[in-house]
């Protein structure tokens, strides 16, 4: 017999990983409730954030262009390498960028997880918003239902997809993770910043709904080792620093001062100034790749997103929601497929990774396994970049003087910061079997 | 600068009356480091004296507390549903 309150699938958590995962699963029929602790989807969610998973969205979401709360197209993308006066820029920039399939763009969190939750809802699941789930029910083994915090607040369903986050307590509960490690695990805290549309426009050489994604390393994070964010919106900027918490602790540095030292940068403050800031926010990144996944079903269980640490942390690369999207509808097939047969054993939920190894998510995070160790370094991070600057200012300096060949400048520059010429060839080797070749 | 009063002060809160950070005051008295005086993005860890306080109205909800002490001291669980912060631009 069935119980009253029984869902064929509950999904923890409505942001990208759990409202793709009710979508896809109401649309093949499926009893689906979605529930959100915030007071509305994307209420406690923060993101850059520019979203790379255009033809993925267009897949699931045909023509979503229209409707989607997109800020900007990225045409331009900057890695910065920044010194305490200077900023050393590499900039790409690219007039096709804005034709589908685009590199990506830019979004509010709380503006578009609200849009894509309301696209579930649409197809037939129930979103519950202000309830946090608090634990799961387990019979003979095997999750039954979650316990929210309400009255009478037990949920039971044949499955419960735990895409609540990075903290994710439930992948925890169910023993498919065991603690964080602080070096894996990042601090992102950001301001959005109000600017007139024209002001921006021009400032950042951008038309229409053209848009910048720019990133530095370098002593935007004083000595703890980490890298900053400028991203472009409609009418606003993202200004944001990501620390590596060991680090953070290591350097007793209060991130939101570190912050403030990026948007005084000389070459960061004519870019913001003038602007109001409009919100502040933090949240952790589990960057620790393949390396920290955790077990991803147990019976009656899958996780997807955050939850999983699914996030693609490889220098140029920050990438998670499209990896919580397409780990979303991937769960939602294994879900379809296991009610179809009933069985909702690990057995069947193994399913799972191979409809993720179909869209390419477990290759992508077992390619890039090296890099999170290699970035999240601080010679990576922070001296180099110093270095770099520094290079560029012998370089371009132009007082007259004897000149010197580019090697000697290097040379002096890396015995200053104490990087012997065997570290460096070794850094360029890892660093390109971490993401290169 | 503006200091971090003034960046919470940007953020709209519902605050629920029962906190939902607590800390284990025995643990931060033989804490050495206590890093939590620097970690927290919110500024919610303060010293009065020699002793470690600490808000929860301002709560950011990233989880760094918990994970960072090394003593173990921070119990942190997620606000009642619908309470704590609530983003509208993040
Ligand atoms: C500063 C910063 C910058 C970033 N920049 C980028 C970027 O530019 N591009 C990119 O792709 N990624 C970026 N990321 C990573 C990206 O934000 C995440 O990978 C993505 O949000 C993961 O989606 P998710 O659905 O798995 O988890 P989340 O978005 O965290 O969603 C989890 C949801 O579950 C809810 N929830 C959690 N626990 C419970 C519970 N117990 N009960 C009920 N509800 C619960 C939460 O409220 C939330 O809505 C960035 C992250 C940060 C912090």
């Amino acid at each position: 017999m069935r119980r009253k309150e029984h869902f064929d699938a509950v999904v923890v958590g409505a942001g990208p990983a759990g409202s793709t995962a009710a979508l896809v699963m109401a649309r093949a029929g499926l009893r689906v409730a979605l529930l959100e602790r915030g007071e509305y989807p994307g209420a406690k969610n923060v993101s850059g954030a520019v979203l790379y998973g255009t033809s993925f969205l267009e897949r699931l979401l045909p023509g979503f262009r229209l409707s989607a709360p997109v800020e900007r197209y990225i045409t331009r993308r900057s890695i910065g390498f920044m010194s305490e006066s200077a900023l050393f820029s590499l900039d790409y920039k690219s007039s096709s960028a804005d034709v589908p399939p685009n590199y990506g763009f830019t979004v509010l969190r709380p503006q578009f997880d609200r849009w894509l939750a309301q696209r579930a809802v649409e197809a037939g699941a129930l979103l519950v918003p202000k309830t946090v789930v608090d634990g799961l029910i387990r019979e003979k083994g095997a999750v039954k239902g979650v316990r929210s915090r309400r009255e009478k607040g037990e949920l039971y369903a044949d499955v419960v997809v735990a895409a609540d986050g990075v903290n994710s307590f439930l992948a925890r509960e169910a023993g498919l993770r065991g603690e964080f490690s602080l070096q894996e695990m990042t601090l992102g805290i950001k301001e959005v910043i109000a600017l007139d549309r024209q002001l921006l426009e021009e400032r950042f050489q951008i038309n229409g709904n053209e848009g910048v994604a720019y990133e530095f390393l370098g002593s935007v994070t004083g000595n703890v080792c980490g890298g900053g964010f400028l991203y472009t919106n409609r009418e606003s900027l993202s200004i944001g620093i990501i620390f590596q918490l060991s680090s953070l602790l290591r350097e007793r540095a209060r991130p939101y001062e570190l912050l403030d030292g990026l948007k005084n940068h000389p070459s960061i403050l004519p870019l913001i100034r003038g602007g109001s800031v409009k919100e502040y926010s933090a949240h952790m990144i589990p960057e620790g790749g393949w390396k920290m996944f955790p077990k991803l079903y147990a019976p009656g269980l899958l996780v997807a997103g955050d939850a999983a640490g699914m996030v693609l942390a490889a220098g140029c690369y920050l990438q998670g929601i499209n990896y919580a999207m397409v780990a979303g509808e991937a769960a939602a097939r294994t879900v379809i497929a296991a009610a179809k047969d009933r069985d909702f054993s690990a057995l069947s939920l193994a399913r799972y990774e191979t409809f993720l190894r179909e869209q390419k998510l477990i290759q992508d995070f077992q390619r890039f396994q090296k890099a999170p160790e290699f970035f999240l370094n601080q010679r990576i991070q922070n001296v180099y970049p110093a270095m770099i600057c520094r290079l560029a200012e012998q370089v371009f300096h132009a007082a007259g003087g004897p000149k010197e060949k580019i090697r000697d400048l290097a040379a002096a520059g890396m015995r200053e910061a104490g990087v012997s010429w065997f570290q460096l060839l070794k850094d360029l080797i890892e660093g390109g079997r971490s993401i290169g070749w | 600068m503006v200091s971090i009063q003034e960046k919470l002060n940007l953020l709209i809160f519902r605050v629920d009356e029962n906190t939902h950070i607590s800390i284990d005051k025995s643990k931060c008295a033989v804490c050495r480091e206590r890093p939590c005086l620097f970690f927290c993005p919110a500024g919610l860890f303060t010293l009065s004296g020699e002793e470690v306080l600490h808000s929860y109205e301002g709560c950011l909800e990233c989880g760094t507390c918990y994970l960072a002490c090394e003593q173990k001291a921070v119990s942190w669980q997620y606000p009642r549903g619908g309470y704590g912060v609530l983003y509208r631009q993040s």
